[in-house]
């Protein structure tokens, strides 16, 4: 039971204690909000838990081999996933550096007054419409449009620029440039409005103190702006690329589905997104095993992607913040 | 050198120069955010190897005025300027100036101190490498710390950020910033309001320093300080009369008669404290 501060003497003020009821409320909220977040981290690991364990008979019987294995036939049992690693990564790569400099500059011209604040938000709006199209239209619109418009170009590339490794193949239909480049659109949207944010939260006072010195708008963005907010712009970049890498619809459709581990920008490849889909409607028991075993590397490509990320957010937020360099 | 007045007779105090020379002639007709008239009729010359003050209530547009003289106004969306600063002579104002060239003549120190998220070192070094300035950096950049009184404190440690230091020392980073490119006139939008007394005291040291080297313009809400630094002082009051809040000048004098013999009245009864 709570002390009463009036003691023997009763204090004459509209001043009360909370309530009991005041005070059982209180304690439900923090309650609940404990079991919530308990009950997300737990989801989390149960659902790892499950995975390993199914995966744990195909771990024990192809052991490391499957990672470095470049081969995948049910038929003969012999499975191998470094074609599905390299075109995730190679994928993922491209995807970042095309998506990036885009999403980049889209939140450069979008923050730095170069238009009137309402256009700013309608090119904003339809930036980030990019997001709501749904993955497998993105993937339709792939296979119909962007491969017939790309082959002209990529086969003139490649007959007379062949003998550069990323043109070494001609490219027939689905394939890594056309995959890379929508997957880029996908995530244009998520790296253009976490860097606006970012360049946004740059304080206006840095912005004059660069002006002020007589630095022209270019100077400030690229020797001010830029580097203030380059943690965020980073984080941006990393938030992009877990996304890339987890993206499944559109590159199952675009990737052309064939193992081979390639820097041809042409030539067709695999993901281990676009493997898991494409497989699990006809696994038997075994297969089941060896795709949540793919899965299981799926998810530890992303989580340390996010790690390695967030570590080097937390380092360049202590040296930009103050102390030693 | 004697002023010629150009406009009406509407402008409220015809300054008294002395015959000292004037670097910035600053001659505001109307000045406009969008609809809004901030500042009107106000001629304020700074003079050569002094500090001028900036003083008057909040809202009379005093560090609108300041930002007038290095073109800083130009960022803000919907100003109008009628008027014209001349330069040593020329309009800053000229269609064919680039503001951005103004800036580089005329230095600025803002409110809040706003070092840049490096190092001490490229604090100092940014606007010698905007410059082009390409011989002798290191020992500018000692010589400008050594300028704004904090080369010993951050000697042994030029290469920590700029905002590891404590208010004071970022305010004086800030000046070693501007001055490390010797700028001819440096404005100080109230440097000292986000200080502590000891650190103000330092700046206002620092600008009495600065100004044998250095013409100063310098926004201050604070009356002792305008004493003690100033040798010209501008009083600004806001006239409501039109429904608006417009700035103007009232009084332009030496520091020391606007403060012992004001001639306007609205000057005796501010420097009295009836309003703020």
């Amino acid at each position: 039971m709570a002390i009463t501060l009036e003691g023997d003497v009763p204090i004459d003020s509209v001043a009360s204690p909370p309530s009991r009821l005041d005070i059982a409320g209180d304690r439900t909220f923090r309650g609940l909000t404990y079991v919530f977040s308990w009950m997300t981290i737990f989801l989390v690991l149960y659902i790892v838990y499950e995975i390993a364990g199914k995966a744990f008979p195909a771990i024990q019987e192809y052991g490391f081999g499957f990672v470095t294995g470049t081969t995948w036939d049910a038929n003969r049992g012999e499975f191998g996933v470094f074609p599905e690693i390299w075109g995730t990564l190679y994928s993922s790569i491209l995807a970042l550096m095309l998506g990036g400099f885009f999403g980049v500059s889209i939140a450069i011209f979008l923050t730095q007054d170069f238009l009137p604040p309402k256009l700013e938000v309608v090119f904003k709006n339809i930036v980030e419409l990019l997001a709501a199209i749904p993955s497998v239209v993105y993937g339709l619109w792939g296979i119909y449009v962007v491969i017939p418009a790309l082959r002209p170009t990529a086969n003139w590339v490649h007959e007379h620029l062949g003998w550069i490794p990323f043109f070494e193949t001609s490219l027939s239909g689905p394939g890594m440039l056309p995959a890379a480049m929508v997957l880029s659109i996908m995530i244009l949207p998520t790296i253009s409005a976490v860097s606006r944010d970012a360049l946004c939260s740059v304080p206006h006072r840095l912005k004059e103190a660069a002006f002020g010195l007589g630095a022209t708008r270019w100077e400030a963005i690229l020797g001010v702006i830029l580097p203030t907010s380059a943690t965020g712009i980073f984080g941006a970049l990393v938030l992009g690329f877990g996304r890339a890498l987890g993206e499944t619809m559109a590159l199952a459709m675009l990737v052309g589905n064939s193992n081979q581990v390639s820097l041809s920008l042409f030539s067709p490849a695999n993901t281990l997104a676009a493997l898991l889909a494409n497989n699990f409607p006809e696994a038997g028991k075994l297969e089941e095993g060896v795709l949540m075993y793919a899965a299981l590397i799926l998810m530890a490509i992303t989580l340390l992607v996010n790690l390695v990320g967030t570590a080097i957010m937390n380092r360049a937020q202590r040296r930009l913040s103050g102390g030693e360099r | 050198m004697i002023m010629t007045n150009t406009l009406d007779s509407s402008i409220v105090a015809e300054p008294n120069t002395n015959g000292k020379n004037v670097v910035i002639d600053c001659k505001i007709r109307n000045l406009y955010y969008g609809k809004f008239r901030a500042v009107r009729d106000s001629h304020i010359p700074v003079e050569e190897g002094q500090v001028t003050a900036f003083i008057g209530p909040s809202g009379c547009g005093k560090s609108t005025a300041l930002r007038c003289l290095n073109r800083m106004n130009d960022l803000v969306r919907g100003f109008r300027f009628d008027g014209h600063v001349h330069f040593r002579g020329k309009d800053i104002y000229h269609r064919n100036v680039d503001p951005v060239a103004v800036r580089r003549y005329i230095g600025m120190v803002f409110q809040q101190p706003n070092p840049f998220a490096m190092s001490i070192y490229n604090n100092v070094a940014f606007g010698l490498r905007l410059n082009r300035v390409k011989d002798d950096i290191p020992e500018r950049v000692e010589s400008a710390l050594r300028g704004a009184a904090l080369w010993d404190e951050v000697k042994d440690k030029l290469k920590n950020s700029g905002l590891s230091l404590s208010g004071g020392q970022q305010q004086r980073l800030c000046i070693a910033r501007a001055i490390a490119t010797e700028p001819t006139v440096l404005l100080m939008d109230e440097p000292c309001s986000a200080l502590d007394p000891i650190a103000t005291r330092r700046i206002e040291e620092l600008m009495t320093e600065l100004k044998e080297k250095y013409t100063i313009a310098v926004v201050t809400h604070n009356l002792q300080q305008a004493q003690r630094v100033a040798d010209k002082t501008a009083f600004m009051y806001v006239d409501t009369s039109d429904g608006g809040r417009t700035g103007y000048l009232v009084e332009y004098e030496d520091t020391g008669q606007l403060f012992e013999d004001p001639k306007e009245e609205y000057t005796k009864q501010y420097i009295r404290g009836e309003f703020s």
